[in-house]
């Protein structure tokens, strides 16, 4: 431990793994004449001290969620230090200065000083969110606009619950007024048994209509908000970057947005609602009896804490519980949604036994996360219907006592078990609130999920506006990472408006991924991405994309018709248009001769046309919204050379006059770019014109190269069947004849 | 089949230089887990700068002590897969999530984006990857303390 702090910092780096990689905090830093570690506190106290000396460079590399910086002179490392991958702008900033400062200048890390971009936009955590049951307060979003509504059904519960405490109140009367006197002798006065009589079918009526217009009301408004609930949750989703696509299963995503939002709907209209009559009701009853005889209230009352209490005990089970059935549910939903799109493999390997038996599996899960969470709550039921007969017994024990004692009437005792009869059968539905509430609860928050999380390509605030733009892409030092894999690093590229540029390189050498930042389908961890001087990130990201055209290899196709399809990105298009684009894009006879013409359904995914078909609609959709960017990924790579040749011709026409950025794995496709950009692991490693590239004998020549030898023994394979087989054939014909 | 003189040696920057005698200059290689999950000691490549592999490694064994010390220990300074061993706090049960945990390799904090960044293993453990690519080991759920169990019940 030394004393002297160090002299003017110029970078530091907070490390969170010692050399052993162990988790210590310690921190790095950098001055004019040394490295110093020293405690995250206190930069005084030091552990370690490293000079820098002329030569020394500072190596910055990652692997597998760890980076490692690395002091090196000419001939060995002199230090290292690791830190985990949340340290990793911090650590760039810093090989960055210590660069500028002090290596040659010829040192690839001289590079590094990027602009940090904002490297997990979406993690902006948010700590203070409440968990659990208060998830459900946050539904009051969807709820808010029907406020005036809610209102009035509260008012129509409040009027109906009270109507139909009316009958049990009139009991007491009937009793003690009619019938005992008539026990005793009195005779029975007509008027007055019918008006009592009238008084109970009239608060029957009352509340039978009250009752009615509640319901209908409030299962109107929870339709509404469960409506409301999914399309949101489905919009939002469609706002999601790839990012969370990749991340996620279909099956799951459709379970929460379909299942979920059902649940939801379900709980508000109907166990809501019951719930709250039923809290009404019994504070209305409470309230009454209290009135009747505080005495018999209270003791009637005795197991209402000891309900409360098991209520308490079970409800983090039956939750928990609860989320675990949704997640098995998605599970046994997932299975679906990846073996039915892939059905053909599955038969293909004759895999059907083995999905069957997956499913079973995910089935015999689910049953049984599902008999653990019974298991807790069919004991809960029959325990609440169990105590509310106990208190029924104490009622009638206290009850025969305190009429035996004259402190009450018969009719008051009648009264209070034709109360508490209508009381405990509702306790029991209440206790049934607490498994659906948790179910809900389970629900709400994975609908939350989804709508919490932001779109990691965010809007800006304030757009720039996209129009009159000639369409110059430039690319400055961009580096983009998935995970803890680096993927793409400081790419510059320059594409002059209306040029052509192709992308070549081995496969996974980034291409697509290239492409993918381009359209901004993700950001770029590092660097900035330009058009016409502004950076991507400053324009709307909706009206972005409409500038640009994507072909991809894959095509896709919607379940619709054909003309639909064409007209994906442009929803208006006229039917000239539709087929203006469909003939540019060389589909227009091949449409004709479907059996409907441009109506014809082209099934789920375009089953039912073939690869080159489907990609040729696809070039259609791209040729028909006019774009001022265009993006071929690959868009002849699955189809046969006559069909290639027929697409080439198509894409020609869809590159005049627009910015283009075409892979293709045939190299033979881009000859007419006006530049060539060869991809290596992530780096751009030539760029020139295909005549200049292949004087150079680098990356390109020798990709070409392996290409010509291919097409040679291709044709060679192609030809020697041909030629021997007539001569052989020939052969035997001399014999036969 | 490997070479009988294979020569594996670390340099002055702590980069594993495979060389078999005779035959060419020592190259820097990489050693790459096939299976860095299922069977994290057999079925591991040697790879060059380039990505081409160089040499393939069945079994660690089949190395002399000494070459298979260098791989090993190679491998233990880039890579590590801490096991949690508690979960002493998650900040919330919906993700994004922190956990503050303890593992074999000291206590730290863990940033769960998804709840798909969390794995099952055919061992019955799980595999959670954080938000900056490190991934951790969680031993079978059983092997675990009753608190963290619950905390991890809640994710699965
Ligand atoms: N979603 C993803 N997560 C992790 N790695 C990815 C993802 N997408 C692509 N990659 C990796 O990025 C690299 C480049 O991929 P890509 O751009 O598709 O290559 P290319 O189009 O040149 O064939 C590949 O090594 C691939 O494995
Ligand atoms: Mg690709």
């Amino acid at each position: 431990m030394r004393h002297r702090p160090p002299s003017s910092v110029l970078a530091r780096l907070p490390l969170d793994l010692s050399a052993d990689l162990q988790f210590v905090t310690r921190v790095l830093i950098l001055t004019q004449e040394e490295i110093v570690l020293a405690m995250p506190e206190d930069d005084t106290v030091i552990e370690a001290r490293w000079r820098i000396e002329p030569g020394d460079q500072l190596r910055l590399t990652d692997h597998a969620g760890l980076g490692l910086l690395q002091l090196n002179d000419a001939n060995h490392s002199k230090a290292q230090w690791r830190f985990t991958l949340s340290h990793r702008q911090a650590a760039e900033a810093f090989a960055a200065q210590f660069n500028s400062t002090n290596a040659a200048p010829s040192s690839p890390l001289a590079l590094a000083s990027t602009e940090p971009a904002a490297l997990w936009p979406e993690e902006a955590l948010n700590d203070a969110t409440p968990p659990s049951t208060w998830t459900l307060f946050r539904l009051w979003r969807f709820a808010k606009p029907y406020k005036g509504q809610l209102l009035l059904g509260f008012l129509l519960t409040l009027a109906a619950t009270a109507a139909t405490l009316v009958p049990p109140y009139l009991t007491m009367p009937l009793m003690d007024d009619v019938l005992i006197p008539f026990q005793n002798g009195v005779a029975i006065e007509q008027s007055t048994v019918l008006k009592y009589l009238a008084g109970l079918l009239g608060a029957a009526l009352v509340a039978w209509s009250l009752g009615w217009a509640r319901t209908y009301i409030l299962s109107r408004v929870s339709e509404r908000i469960g409506a409301d609930i999914r399309t949101a949750t489905y919009s939002h989703l469609m706002n999601l970057s790839l990012d969370y696509f990749g991340s996620k299963r279909t099956g799951d995503l459709m379970a929460r947005i379909g299942s979920e939002t059902d649940r939801i709907n379900l709980f508000l209209s109907l166990h809501l609602l019951d719930f709250f009559t039923d809290v009404l009701m019994i504070l209305m009853t409470v309230t009454i009896l209290f009135s009747i005889n505080p005495w018999l209230a209270l003791v009637t009352l005795i197991p209402l804490p000891i309900i409360a209490w098991m209520i308490h005990i079970v409800r983090d089970r039956l939750r928990t519980g609860f989320e675990r059935v949704d997640r098995v549910w998605s599970q046994v939903t997932n299975i679906l949604s990846d073996t039915i799109p892939g059905i053909r493999v599955v038969k293909a390997f004759s895999q059907e036994a083995r999905e069957s038996e997956r499913f079973h599996q995910a089935n015999q899960l689910n049953l049984k996360v599902n008999d653990r969470v019974n298991r807790t709550w069919s004991l809960f039921a029959p325990t609440v219907t169990a105590l509310t007969e106990f208190g029924l017994l104490i009622v009638w024990a206290f009850g025969i006592w305190q009429v035996s004692q004259g402190a009450i009437t018969v009719g008051i005792l009648t009264a209070f078990l034709a109360y508490i009869g209508r009381f405990y059968s509702r306790m029991d539905s209440m206790s049934r609130i607490v498994s659906v509430t948790q179910k809900t609860a389970a629900g709400t928050k994975r609908i939350f999920d989804i709508l919490d999380h932001t779109a990691s390509v965010p809007n800006p605030k304030h757009p720039e506006s996209l129009s009159g733009r000639k369409a110059a892409i430039e690319l400055n030092q961009v580096s983009f990472r998935h995970g803890n894999r680096g993927i793409l690093h400081h790419i510059n590229l320059k594409i002059k408006p209306g040029s052509m540029v192709g992308l070549v390189g081995h496969s996974g050498s980034g291409k697509t991924t290239l492409v993918n930042l381009i359209a901004r389908f993700y950001d770029a961890s590092a660097g900035s991405i330009t058009l016409d001087g502004t950076d991507i990130r400053q324009f709307n990201v909706a009206d972005y994309r409409r500038q640009i055209g994507l072909v991809l290899q894959e095509p896709f196709l919607f379940f619709g018709t054909v003309a639909e399809n064409i007209a994906y990105g442009k929803a208006n298009a006229t039917p000239a248009e539709i087929i203006a684009a469909a003939r540019a894009a060389h589909a227009h006879e091949f449409i004709l001769k479907l059996p409907h013409g441009y109506d014809s359904l082209v099934g789920e995914r375009g089953q039912s046309l073939s690869g080159g078909e489907r990609q040729r609609i696809s070039i259609a959709r791209a040729l028909l919204i006019d774009p001022k960017i265009l993006i071929l990924d690959e868009a002849t790579a699955s189809v046969d050379t006559e069909t290639e040749r027929e697409i080439q011709q198509a894409l020609d026409n869809l590159v005049q006059g627009r910015t283009t950025i075409a892979i293709a794995h045939r190299l033979s496709t881009l000859r007419q770019a006006d530049m060539l950009v060869v991809l290596d692991q992530g780096r751009i490693v030539e760029t020139g014109q295909h005549a200049e590239l292949l004087k150079r004998q680098g990356h390109y020549y020798r990709l070409y190269q392996a290409q010509i030898k291919l097409n040679e023994s291709a044709e060679l394979n192609d030809n020697e069947p041909i030629c021997a087989p007539p001569n052989a054939a020939e052969g035997h014909h001399h014999v036969a004849s | 089949m490997l070479p009988a003189n294979l020569e594996l040696s670390l340099d002055a920057f702590n980069q594993l230089l495979m060389h078999t005698p005779g035959t060419a200059a020592p190259i820097p290689v990489t050693p790459v887990r096939a299976f860095p999950i299922a069977a994290p000691d057999d079925a591991i490549a040697l790879v060059d700068n380039h990505g081409s592999e160089r040499l393939w490694i069945e079994h660690l064994t089949d190395l002399t002590p000494d070459n298979a010390q260098r791989v090993r220990q190679t491998l233990a300074s880039r890579e590590m897969t801490p096991l949690i061993l508690r979960i002493n706090h998650v900040s919330r049960f919906a993700t994004p999530s922190v956990w503050q945990i303890e593992t074999n390799h000291g206590a730290t904090e863990l940033t769960l984006k998804t709840e798909d960044d969390i794995r099952p293993l055919p061992s019955g453990g799980y595999l959670v990857a954080d938000t900056f690519g490190l991934q951790f080991k969680i031993p079978p759920r059983s092997q675990l303390d009753r608190q963290s169990q619950r905390y991890l019940a809640r994710f699965l």
